[in-house]
């Protein structure tokens, strides 16, 4: 049986586990006539859940395992010369003789036949032992658990605790994905490093992946200096936060303490579908439209300006942040309590000044986070880079120049076709070390600093 | 005494103008960004409103045997392979007579799509009966025609400046003269899967890569978000280090970049667990990280808003805290919960990045038939598209956003009008 047939059939089964156990309880306690402890549902629940969950649990930790062990298994069988390949090698093989059992046409090498018939035999074995084990255990489990029904027992409080552990269990998937994105970063990153030197990676000035993939030349020690990136993704970034800080935090003012009622439900939510375009959009107008646009209009200054220029790509990312620095900003200045405002009043301030020197410094803890998460935005933002930046290395603070960033890099070592493991994919995923700790550095502090500032006033 | 008032009248004349100043400076801060906001919305939609239609040719085909390289018998698998490249090309050759050298003729046949051929043989096999007749058929332009005829390329630029030259003007005059060309609405942008060749290209494929993709996203970051929402606000004991872990997680876990995300996928599901890449399966997967945290944020919410006053009178009824929660509680926060939800599935509808670590970044012609068939999704192929040179896949580039964008919207309003219904409920 398919996968998607075992899965059906055990979905048939969680209802009819659940027919039969509510049946028996109400029939168990007719017999006796004793008072169930529990809803008859409730010991529904219970046989649906024993007679579904472990069985499928199952049928997923076979599915998983299913291909590593076929392709063990074929390998094995292999003749010694081909057992001989490479890794890569005899992955393109399997590949090859999965491919073929799924065609009907005839093969002419002998060792594929064999290999192929050999798989399919195999395949045909699994799917078979996989579906007895399937059902033997989704029906014992489910007379067992059958068995166990009783007036008396308390199937309430058993449906509830798993209940209880079920969502404990999706709570834990938080964790389970900082720890994977760990890993996973941390793995390669650490093969990465016995190649190249920590300190040349971080601190070198010369950014060429493309030559480490020669064979003479593996993890040439020049071409894996990252400064460049880092400097190109905080010249955007800067260049971002030069266009969103002031425009997001002068909107959030205006909207917060000048603008009526009815302008302020038609511009707040127009300031947050600049949030919800999606990346490749913003990046698609940065290339075709606001690129050429800056190009030639410093060219009518008499700058030269290169097309894929940090300034372009910085600006339309400086317009994307706007909605955070904006909406974060405003709910702080909210914040500020009105006491405060009026004590300033009172003292014969105009509004713009009460702002500037009352609001903003009482508020201040809770722009700066709001920045920060701007800030953090911008650094692993990837669409619009990788769209309208550069993809050549230069060490240079002068937006008008090309640069690279980080997240574009790891986008063109990873989107090509080489082994997993060459020094270029390992490169990409040290850079996103890199990123995940900075991000995570300012996603920390701003919390920290929004923390502090709630204190003062709660 | 006077000289003083003057000065404080004075210096109130420019506290006023400071004042009205940074009032403007406001104003005008909400109208840079609305102004951008419209510039992208009306650029976006004039380049891509064209790709809507489609520039289609008539030729007068004779569909003769010989020339489709068929004997007497008419099996389906001879018209199958018959030469129908040959028939057009003839009656390409009759409609203008006279062509000279191998650069005019082989633009003469570049008139018409590639996929002309395979649009005469499904007439042909659909009616074998009009063989060795002739037809007057549409059939689509090429790219250049169809770009040309949408006013793309300007007639008065020097002649090595155009994509299309004197002699392809003048039979497209021609052409125009007879009738023969004609603007429709472009039916296989919406029926059609990627191509090569820009006027046969359309976003089927893409469209349901990313409905099987936010399929498999939703199946699990709903029941899983909603889940995650409820223990931690319902039934988490207070002051415990693991829930403490968890909800810092969270709250980190939704401001990491998406990129980082595909990493994760690349790693642990491809390099680990061995799923085959580019298929909306794994999509999926990925996506549900990454929506999870903006699910749980607003599930929590969601819930912190339903009254306590509920939860007492349920517990006090004698239901225990399950029932509570399940029964009274979490009805009562459903629609926040489903705002929420909507919300995160647009972010994740748009979401490029992860996708393009995990290989739906390939070309792929075909229409994915389930979540395990190669597939890629809209925003990755409006990614595709914008890296090709040519310009009706520019044009095309703008078309698929305004599709993307009409998604959103919908999914937006949506959203909206979920979250008013809640609030007169209240």
């Amino acid at each position: 049986m398919t996968f998607g047939a075992i899965l059906t059939a055990l979905v048939a089964l969680l209802f009819l586990g659940y027919y039969t156990g509510r049946k028996r309880s109400i029939s168990l306690s007719d017999k006796s006539n004793q008072r169930l402890h529990s809803l008859p549902q409730h010991y529904g629940y219970l046989i649906a859940f024993w007679s579904s969950v472990p069985a499928l649990l199952i049928l997923l930790f076979w599915s998983v395992l299913e291909s590593s062990v076929i392709n063990a298994a074929i390998v094995a069988q292999l003749p010694a010369q081909l057992q001989q390949l490479s890794a890569d090698e005899l992955g393109l093989f399997i590949n090859e003789i999965i491919n073929l059992s799924h065609s009907s046409a005839p093969i002419s090498d002998d060792v594929k036949r064999h290999a192929v018939l050999y798989y399919k035999e195999l395949i045909e074995f699994s799917d078979w032992v996989k579906s007895i084990v399937v059902f033997v255990l989704a029906f014992v489990a489910m007379f067992v658990a059958l068995a166990f029904v009783k007036p008396e027992m308390q199937a309430r409080n058993l449906v509830e605790n798993l209940i209880r552990w079920a969502m404990i269990a999706c709570a834990s998937i938080a964790v389970l994905t900082t720890i994977g994105i760990i890993f996973s970063v941390i793995f390669e990153s650490i093969i990465f490093f016995k190649t190249v030197n920590v300190f040349d990676f971080l601190f070198g000035t010369h950014w060429s992946p493309q030559e480490a993939i020669r064979e003479d030349q593996v993890g040439g020690s020049g071409s894996f200096g990252a400064l460049p990136l880092f400097v190109g993704t905080l010249l955007i970034s800067f260049v971002a936060l030069v266009i969103a800080v002031p425009l997001g935090l002068m909107s959030a003012i205006y909207l917060s303490e000048y603008s009526s009622l009815r302008f302020r439900s038609f511009a707040k939510p127009v300031l947050e579908m600049l949030a919800g375009i999606p990346t490749v959009v913003y990046g698609f107008f940065a290339a075709i439209t606001v690129a050429p646009f800056i190009r030639d209009l410093g060219e009518s200054l008499g700058l030269s300006l290169s097309s894929e220029s940090a300034l372009a790509a910085g600006i339309v990312m400086g317009v994307m942040i706007i909605p955070f620095v904006s909406s974060l900003s405003d709910d702080v200045i909210s914040a500020v309590p009105q006491a405060m405002r009026d004590g300033s009043y009172a003292m014969g301030a105009t509004k713009s000044e009460t702002i500037k020197q009352v609001i903003i410094p009482a508020a201040l803890p809770g722009i700066v986070s709001g920045v920060l998460l701007a800030a953090s935005r911008a650094i692993g933002e990837t669409m619009i880079v990788v769209m309208a930046a550069g993809l050549s290395a230069n060490l240079t603070f002068n937006p008008l120049e090309a640069v690279t960033t980080v997240t574009v890099q790891m986008v063109t070592l990873l989107t090509g076709d080489q082994e997993f493991d060459s020094a270029k994919t390992l490169a990409a995923f040290a850079l996103g070390l890199g990123l995940f700790l900075t991000t995570l550095v300012l996603n920390i502090i701003s919390l920290y600093v929004v923390r502090k500032y709630r204190e003062q006033y709660d | 005494m006077i000289n003083n008032t003057k000065k404080i009248k004075n210096q109130l004349a420019k506290r006023y103008a400071k004042e009205k100043r940074f009032k403007v400076y406001g104003l005008s801060a909400i109208a840079v960004s609305i102004a951008f906001l419209l510039s992208l919305l009306i650029n976006i939609s004039t380049t891509g409103f064209p790709a809507f239609q489609q520039t289609y040719i008539n030729i007068e085909v004779d569909i003769d045997s010989k020339l489709l390289n068929l004997n007497d018998k008419y099996s389906e698998k001879a018209l199958f392979r018959a030469n129908y490249r040959k028939v057009i090309n003839q009656s390409l050759k009759t409609l203008f007579p006279g062509v000279k050298g191998r650069k005019q003729k082989k633009a003469l046949r570049q008139l018409v799509s590639k996929g002309a051929r395979y649009q005469l043989r499904d007439f042909v096999m659909n009616n074998p009966s009009v063989i060795g007749t002739k037809q007057s058929l549409w059939f689509l332009a090429r790219d250049d025609v169809d770009v040309f005829m949408k006013g793309g390329i300007d007639r008065s630029l020097p002649e090595s400046d155009r994509r299309l030259k004197n002699f392809q003007l003048a039979w497209i005059d021609q052409l125009l003269a007879e009738n023969s060309l004609e603007k429709r609405f472009n039916v296989n942008f919406f029926t059609q899967g990627d191509s090569r060749e820009p006027e046969q290209a359309g976003i089927k494929g893409a469209m349901i890569g990313s409905l099987l993709t936010m399929l498999v996203t939703m199946l699990l970051s709903f029941p899983i978000g909603v889940s995650a929402a409820i223990y931690l606000e319902e039934f988490a004991p207070k002051n415990n280090r693991w829930v403490d872990i968890i909800e810092i997680n969270i709250n980190n876990l939704a401001a990491v970049p998406s990129i980082v995300f595909g990493l994760l996928g690349l790693a642990v599901f491809i390099g680990f667990f061995g799923v085959p890449r580019s298929i909306p399966l794994i999509g999926g997967l990925v996506l549900t990280l990454m929506t999870l945290p903006t699910i749980i944020i607003s599930s929590r919410a969601a819930l912190k808003a339903v009254p306590p006053s509920i939860r007492e009178a349920a517990l006090g009824l004698g239901a225990s805290r399950v029932q509570t929660t399940f029964h009274h509680v979490v009805p009562a926060a459903m629609p926040g919960i489903l705002t929420g939800t909507i919300i995160g599935m647009a972010q994740a509808l748009g979401e490029t990045a992860p996708l393009l670590m995990i290989g739906m970044v390939a070309f792929i012609a075909d229409v994915p038939q389930g979540v395990t068939d190669p597939s890629t999704v809209l925003p990755v192929q409006i990614y595709l598209w914008s890296d090709s040179p040519e310009r009706a896949f520019t044009e095309r580039t703008s078309a698929a956003i305004m599709v993307l964008l009409g998604f959103l919207t919908v999914m937006n309003l949506l959203a909206v009008i979920m979250r008013r219904k809640f609030e007169k409920k209240r």
